[in-house]
């Protein structure tokens, strides 16, 4: 099928949503079934997803974590499910299960205590884990307009370069895919402290303005409440050495990613569904890893992080584009960066030549080309948690 | 090739894009100023006297304020700006910090060089 407007080679599932992975995904439900998932996904060539989570967890604690890995089963990176759990934990595998089947994808549950343990309940695992992997091994890309692409908008071991280069060419990006009819989220609420003005003067409804405006005051009160000083983590020491000063500063610079003028249409909480087409921004903390995690869970195919020092995490299920504005970190990391954008700031290369690249490389990225860090099999996986362990 | 770079026409400070030495001079926004000490890269350089109190603007927007006066080609850092965001501290009756509790560290020579060898 031609067409003159961009798109991609995806997986359409059968609840109509579009994966850019084909993932057979081995789930634990608590920490203590993550090795035998691990071992399972290791013997099947299948992909884990083992956390520190499912038990001893109380109200919204318990609620996000079961929300988040109910959100990687029903995924469209997702062709498959197995769920591992062990007995007796609060995380109910019936729960996960039913998250996949209900977005018409096969998934099955292995628990190592009526199993009989751990070398039978691996053994179970495996043989279902390989069974569906020739299962979604027949289903085969197809073409597929890029309004059905959403992005994940992240920045990490940012620098004096993140807000003057790398940033301000996701956000271009960020435009021109919304422009199309695509979506981007946007997360770590700290990071948004200083420069929520721009974001929230683009709402398309005064509640999502109200609502962005309530859960920056909410994470600024969390620190106050503590009696703390932000700065103890925002900007970072790292960031500070790279010439960051203030969060206010590092805000700016990080909001760049969301663009100029995609309308700002939703804010929603942690790994929940993204709802409407445009810029939706979640409710996630700024640490890296648990950030990507929910915008992933939220319904993110393919992530975009923008370093200035360099970083190497990637995510079990999206593929994780990793792109610097800094010329020594593109020397340096080579192994982990996908893409360099240094010369905007000696204007060797335009914003605009700069995002038509990094807009081709997302295309081509969510039909199938591996980055640096599926390459390197990073997976890094964090649920947020808002309590202590009970 | 640019030594420094202003984001916004109305930002008193911009960032060096190469380390400037004591004495060097730049320009941005119109206005040229003399470095009256080292700055790495990625770094930022007051391009107008800013006095104790006053906003300290980026991209357009204050990023902090001054936490002392700052003179035109001084370094701008976490030494003589102050974020009002996030401030438990302050809520919780500790003295306000003129001196941030995390400055940059001891070994500056070792830990800038990160950032000025960053656009060799």
């Amino acid at each position: 099928m031609t067409t003159d407007r961009p798109g991609f080679y995806g997986y359409r599932r059968p609840d109509g949503r579009i994966g850019t992975r084909n993932h057979v995904l081995v789930v634990p439900t608590v920490i203590c079934s993550s090795l035998v998932a691990e071992r399972v996904a290791a013997a099947a060539f299948a992909t884990a997803l083992p956390h520190l989570a499912g038990c001893g967890q109380l109200g919204p604690d318990m609620r996000v974590t079961h929300e988040t890995l109910a959100a990687y089963c029903g995924h469209p990176n997702v062709g498959a499910v197995v769920v591992i759990a062990l007995g007796c934990e609060q995380v109910v595998a019936q729960v996960l299960a039913e998250a996949a089947r209900a977005h018409g994808k096969p998934a099955d549950i292995v628990a190592i205590q009526s199993e009989g343990g751990t070398v039978r309940a691996t053994e179970k695992g495996t043989a279902i884990a390989r069974a569906f992997a020739t299962l979604v091994a027949a289903q085969a890309r197809e073409w597929c307009d890029v309004s059905d692409l959403v992005l994940s908008l992240k920045c990490g071991g940012s620098d004096y370069t993140s807000g003057l280069a790398s940033n301000p060419t996701l956000g271009r990006v960020t435009d021109r895919l919304v422009e199309l009819g695509g979506s981007a989220v946007l997360g770590e609420i700290a990071e948004i402290m200083g420069a929520e003005h721009l974001l929230a003067s683009r709402a398309t409804r005064p509640e999502t303005a109200a609502q962005l405006i309530q859960i920056i005051t909410r994470v600024e009160g969390e620190a106050r409440a503590l009696g703390l000083d932000i700065r103890g983590t925002q900007p970072s020491p790292g960031n500070i050495r790279g010439g960051l000063t203030t969060i206010e500063e590092k805000s700016l610079g990080a909001t760049h990613k969301g663009g100029e003028r995609a309308p700002l249409v939703d804010v929603v909480p942690y790994a929940a569904p993204l709802r409407r087409k445009g810029l939706t921004v979640m409710d996630t903390p700024g640490l890296d890893v648990e950030s990507v995690t929910g915008m992933v869970g939220g319904g993110a195919q393919v992530v975009v992080f923008t370093t200035g020092l360099g970083t190497p995490t990637g995510n079990p299920i999206a593929p994780v584009i990793k792109i610097t504005g800094n010329a020594r970190t593109a020397r340096q990391m080579t192994d982990n960066l996908d893409l360099e954008v240094s010369g905007i700031m000696h204007e060797t290369e335009t914003l605009d030549a700069a995002a038509d690249r990094l807009f081709a490389e997302v295309l081509a990225v969510a039909s199938g080309k591996a980055t640096a860090a599926e390459r390197l099999g990073h997976r890094e996986f964090a649920i947020h948690r808002r309590n202590p362990t009970i | 090739m640019k030594t420094v770079l202003a984001i916004s026409a109305r930002d008193n400070v911009a960032t060096a894009l190469e380390a400037l030495e004591s004495g060097r001079r730049v320009e941005a926004n119109g206005v040229s100023v003399t470095a009256v000490e080292r700055i790495a890269a990625g770094h930022k350089i007051a391009l107008h006297a800013i006095v104790a109190g006053q906003a300290v603007i980026k991209y357009g927007s204050p990023i902090g304020l001054a936490s002392c006066d700052i003179a035109p080609g001084a370094h701008v850092h976490t030494h003589n700006v102050a974020s009002s965001r996030g401030r438990g501290d302050l809520d919780a009756g500790v003295p306000a910090a003129a001196e941030p509790r995390l400055a940059e560290p001891p070994d500056t020579a070792a830990t800038t060089q990160v950032a000025s060898e960053a656009d060799e």
